[in-house]
């Protein structure tokens, strides 16, 4: 399915990009491969939808205030929910999982009367048991893993 | 740090759908914040070391490479114990995020979460049963809730453009 190049690339730089003025050539010097092969080969990965991008992950709740949200929408309804959801550019990471509160979305915004703005609407809009559950603590955050690869 | 309090959120807007993928990325983001990409960089490597940036890489679409089996999975701690038992579990290889979260009562009796994935739901289930094992969780009522479909993958957008 996927190219060593693209294993690569994946094994190695999910953290750890070099943040100099040439990082595509630098990851290429590592990798001993061309730096348009790494730059394409990242283009290609993008188009076709396996990584969604390569740059930053923020600390939301040092970039802004962010919360993890449940819904327990009727399951007939949760297309539709999940839609109205979508429409919001504060939300992320959108998931249905097998619970009572079957649909799971992240809110982030600017600051925290924002948030609850957002909340305030969807739970209004919605009418369904809401839960709001900020994270307290981080004991682990995500730094990407480690992919098992298979043929 | 050069860069005006205006052009670090602008910077910071342009970035979080990732870098361009353009021969200089860091110059392309100087020339539409009209900074000097010695700045661009000073400043993201600035970011990276306080924190407010957690990661700088390739961010993987978990289900397109095949890794389809998503678990959260919710565990309801004594609250004198999560601390010890957030430590176990965080060390564990397949526990990708570990998060304390506040209880709802009575809907939501769960205060710890931690996230696995995986190629395929035996594996996760797998891994959750050695987690209990290893960390000793026999005794903490849980939940496991895999994901159905993934409706939306985006980065955090706490910052407008323009």
């Amino acid at each position: 399915m996927m190219n060593q190049l693209e294993r690569s690339l994946l094994d190695r730089y999910q953290r750890g990009l070099p943040i100099s003025a040439t990082p595509w050539a630098d990851m290429a010097q590592e990798l001993g491969v061309s730096e348009q092969e790494v730059l394409s080969t990242l283009q290609k990965l993008r188009e076709q939808k396996f990584i969604t991008r390569v740059g930053p992950v923020f600390d939301h709740h040092r970039a802004g205030s962010s919360t993890l949200v449940a819904l327990a929408v009727p399951p007939e309804r949760l297309e539709e929910i999940a839609d109205f959801i979508n429409q919001f550019d504060a939300v992320n990471h959108n998931y249905a999982r097998e619970h009572e509160f079957n649909l799971w979305f992240v809110v982030t915004a600017s600051d925290q009367a924002q948030l609850q703005s957002v909340l305030d609407t969807i739970e209004c809009a919605t009418g369904m048991p809401m839960l709001n559950l900020p994270m307290e603590h981080a004991y682990h955050i995500d730094l990407g893993f480690k992919l098992a690869w298979q043929e | 740090m050069t860069l005006t309090v205006q052009q670090q959120e602008t910077l910071r807007a342009a970035i979080q759908d990732g870098l361009p993928l353009t021969a200089r990325p860091y110059a392309t983001l100087a020339q539409q914040i009209q900074a000097s990409e010695n700045d661009v960089i000073g400043q993201i490597q600035h970011w990276l070391d306080d924190g407010l940036i957690k990661r700088m890489g390739i961010v993987v679409r978990h289900h397109a490479i095949g890794y389809s089996a998503n678990a959260m999975v919710v565990w309801n701690v004594p609250d004198e114990l999560v601390d010890f038992v957030a430590e176990k579990m965080r060390v564990f290889p397949s526990v990708t995020l570990c998060y304390r979260r506040p209880r709802r009562l009575p809907d939501w009796p769960y205060n710890l979460f931690c996230m696995i994935h995986g190629r395929d739901r035996h594996w996760v289930l797998q891994q959750i049963e050695q987690l209990v094992q290893h960390a000793e969780l026999q005794s903490i009522p849980r939940a496991v809730l895999f994901s159905q479909r993934q409706f939306k993958q985006t980065g955090g957008r706490y910052a407008r453009v323009g």
